[in-house]
């Protein structure tokens, strides 16, 4: 028992498979933003080789002003955050095991952590700009939260006010969530939610490269920078996968299906990727008026069509 | 080849210092980034932060003021790093070498590991320079 867990959490599906996925993911991203502008982009393995690099080659530097318990500690929380997430959403995911109660809330807070990490990490490292970044980091956290809570509750209501990730897989056995206009709606607004999760542009904010240096990250060198980027591979991998669980019916490894599950998160990370290739970033009170009167709206549309079994 | 030289060498991110320069130079370094050079291919890329960097892109001439910014970016840098001095004025001070305020070349000021001259250098000449750097 105990060791089925240790496997599940650092081998399958948690650090190792999803640090894989997510990397070619990643990689996926990179391709095709060359591809949208006429380049030919990195080689396949160009992520592990970032990774690598930062991890083995790099020095890592810490913060002469500023804490730097707090600024080592915070990459490896986040990473912890986002594995569990990983765990949590692909078990059920997988038909491996049945969840429990009210994992999906869970899971709601395990997603939470790797930006509050960050927001720490950032604000132990002494440099205005870090703090900027995070401050940046922690309004769009709370503009983008309440979307997404309410549409985890959508969810659940859609499902029959089911807190259980497995019993929401099992709702949509017939037609998935989103065959309906609430259903594309709530896709809508979730696509939104997860670019402000990545900190893709528009929603870039936090770290923007051009106007404050990558913010919240740019104390980080080496070792701990090598955890930030798998954080968000891992990142990059489970959100959609939870979107899919979420609102496209889950994915499932069984024979043909496996094609169909893979074009799932591969369709979601392409719609994620174009959005961020076609458009400007936003300015931080541009993207709290986004989420909280039209994303908000749109999400408040969709619970009151679904009330009416649309 | 090691891995971690492997690693390194494959992926390289690049940070760049614009000395008083007159603007050419640094539009040549922007144009490896472009569609048609396109320097992502051997995964470069150009980062913000200097603590994401791994080579340390110098062009124009070092005047005073820049000195001691340079060496404050250099020692910030986390190591190691590898420096480029790009252009006639950053390898040698070309036509501003006897100015009043020159203070430079860069290798007075710290170490360089690999010289484009050129004023501005091609941007194949660019790569040209960083394709032997890679080699050395
Ligand atoms: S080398 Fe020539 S082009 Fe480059 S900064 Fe100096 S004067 Fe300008």
């Amino acid at each position: 028992m105990i060791f089925s867990t240790i496997i599940y959490f650092l081998i399958f599906p948690g650090l190792l498979f999803a640090s894989i996925a997510g990397g070619f993911l990643s990689w996926f991203d990179r391709k095709v933003t060359a591809m949208v502008q006429f380049r030919k982009g990195p080689p396949v393995l160009q992520p592990f080789y970032d990774f690598l690099k930062l991890l083995l080659v790099k020095e890592t530097i810490l913060p002469a002003k500023g804490s730097p318990v707090v600024f080592m500690l915070m990459p490896i929380l986040a990473l912890v955050g986002a594995t569990l997430a990983c765990v949590f959403i692909l078990l059920p995911a997988l038909n491996i095991t049945s969840g429990f109660n009210g994992d999906i809330l869970v899971i709601f807070y395990l997603l939470n952590i790797p930006a509050l990490a960050f927001i720490l990490g950032a604000l132990a490292s002494g440099n205005p700009l870090a703090s900027i970044g995070a401050s940046r980091e922690l309004k769009l956290i709370i503009s983008y939260e309440l979307t997404f809570l309410l549409i985890l509750a959508a969810v659940i209501f859609k499902a029959g006010m089911r807190i259980n990730l497995q019993e929401i897989i099992m709702a949509q056995a017939d037609t998935s969530f989103i065959g309906s206009i609430s259903g594309i709606l709530l896709f809508i607004a979730a696509i939104f939610c997860l670019q402000a999760k990545l900190g893709y542009v528009p929603f870039d904010i936090a770290e923007a490269e051009t106007e404050i240096n990558h913010g919240s990250f740019i104390e980080y060198s080496g070792s701990a920078y090598a955890l930030v980027i798998l954080t968000k591979y891992i990142l990059l991998f489970t959100l959609p996968v939870f979107i899919g669980t979420l609102l496209l019916g889950g994915l499932s490894f069984t024979g043909i299906n496996i094609v169909y599950s893979l074009l799932k998160i591969l369709a979601i990370v392409l719609l994620l990727i174009l959005i961020r290739n076609t458009n400007p970033r936003l300015k931080i009170h541009q993207a709290m008026r986004f989420f909280f009167v039209w994303m908000n709206l749109l999400v408040i549309i969709a619970i009151t069509l679904s009330i009416f079994g649309r | 080849m090691g891995i971690k030289t492997f690693c390194f060498k494959k992926s390289l991110w690049l940070f760049h210092f614009g000395g008083a320069s007159c603007n050419n130079c640094d539009i040549e370094i922007l144009d490896c980034l472009t569609p048609r050079y396109d320097v992502e291919r051997f995964g470069m890329k150009l980062v913000g932060s200097i603590r994401h960097a791994d080579v340390l892109l110098v062009n124009g001439s070092i005047n005073r003021r820049d000195k001691e910014r340079l060496l404050e970016i250099y020692h910030q840098a986390p190591k190691p790093i590898l420096v480029v001095a790009i252009g006639t004025c950053g390898c040698t001070g070309g036509i501003f070498a006897e100015g009043n305020t020159f203070a430079g070349p860069v290798d007075k000021i710290i170490p360089v590991d690999a010289y484009i001259p050129g004023c501005p250098p091609k941007p194949e000449a660019i790569i040209a320079g960083i394709v032997k750097l890679l080699n050395k």
